[in-house]
């Protein structure tokens, strides 16, 4: 924990919340730009949980990181999941005309549950 | 200490601070079902604007870089606090609070014009996700911005104890883990919000 570890975490973050900015705003709807913002983002994480909060620096046993994988693995179920289940919804109603639609929530309001 | 056992200064230093750990892990999971809401309301703008329409990317940037700057003169000032440098920590954690309130003004601001031009939460799911996501971030900023000014009223009456420099190491955390919070809003609200 000494100033010179904070600082070479600031200049990396900073140089990377610049890079994503950069190539966000010079590749507006390029198919492979939400791939590197993710990387960009997760790079980021792993400086700032280096430098900023020392995980690194956890004596056995490592309470603090396994907390962190528990906490990483129920964050990614509950957004992938989501971002999944509602695709997949959005995806089956596509086949329906919006009468059809109506129709078919009508119905399922009407069963009373 | 009253009980039996007695618990040295640094086992009870290490405990606080893992059970400060899991609570903050509770509140990433509670990020989580936001950012899970936010995402999948992104496109139901109901004939309102959508995100790109509406964001000003040089001010989120410059949030960004004045939240990653406050985050840097925290650290400092628990380099310092270990040092047993009383005032120099004071200076590092005045910056970061000050930074900490021009984050805060910029995101009001944001947030104000946003409403008065009919934009508020109320104008569409997307809105009712963005100011209820981006709302939380910055009441937990405006929560650790009450903590830090009660710190140091204690420090003023008190002076440095064992105890205060305990708590002084858990705001730091707190005040870390609120920067990675917003790497992942800069990322998926703004960033990829004008990306599409």
């Amino acid at each position: 924990m000494t100033i010179a570890r904070y600082v070479l975490g600031f200049i990396l973050s900073l140089v990377l919340t610049l890079a994503a900015y950069a190539v966000t705003l010079g590749n507006k709807g390029a198919a492979w730009l939400l791939a590197v913002l993710v990387v960009l983002a997760v790079l980021q994480m792993i400086v700032q949980l280096l430098f900023f909060l020392h995980l690194d620096e956890e004596q056995r046993p490592r309470y603090k990181l396994w907390s962190f994988i528990f906490m990483a693995g129920t964050l990614l179920i509950i957004v992938v999941g989501s971002i999944w289940i509602m695709f997949n919804m959005n995806y089956n109603m596509q086949h329906m005309s919006p009468d059809q639609k109506n129709q078919y929530m009508m119905k399922e309001y009407n069963k009373g549950y | 200490m009253s009980s039996v056992i007695s618990v040295s200064e640094k086992q009870l230093s290490q405990r606080t601070s893992l059970g400060f750990w899991v609570y903050l892990m509770t509140d990433c999971i509670l990020f989580a079902s936001l950012f899970a809401t936010y995402v999948v309301l992104r496109t139901a703008t109901a004939g309102g604007p959508s995100g790109s329409e509406i964001f000003e990317m040089p001010l989120v940037l410059a949030e960004t870089i004045i939240l990653l700057t406050s985050s840097l003169t925290c650290g400092i000032a628990l380099v310092m606090l270990r040092q047993r440098k009383i005032k120099q920590m004071v200076v590092a954690f005045a910056a970061t609070y000050v930074l900490g309130i021009a984050f805060l003004t910029i995101e009001l601001s944001e947030f104000i014009k946003l409403i008065s031009e009919g934009y508020g939460p109320d104008r569409s799911a997307f809105l009712s996700a963005f100011f209820t996501l981006v709302g939380t971030h910055g009441l937990h900023i405006l929560v650790g911005l009450i903590w830090l000014l009660t710190l140091a009223v204690v420090l003023s009456r008190r002076g440095m104890t064992t105890k205060l420099s305990r708590q002084i190491t858990l705001f730091g955390l707190f005040w870390h883990f609120l920067d990675l919070v917003w790497i992942f809003i800069f990322t998926v609200v703004y960033l990829m919000g004008v990306a599409v």
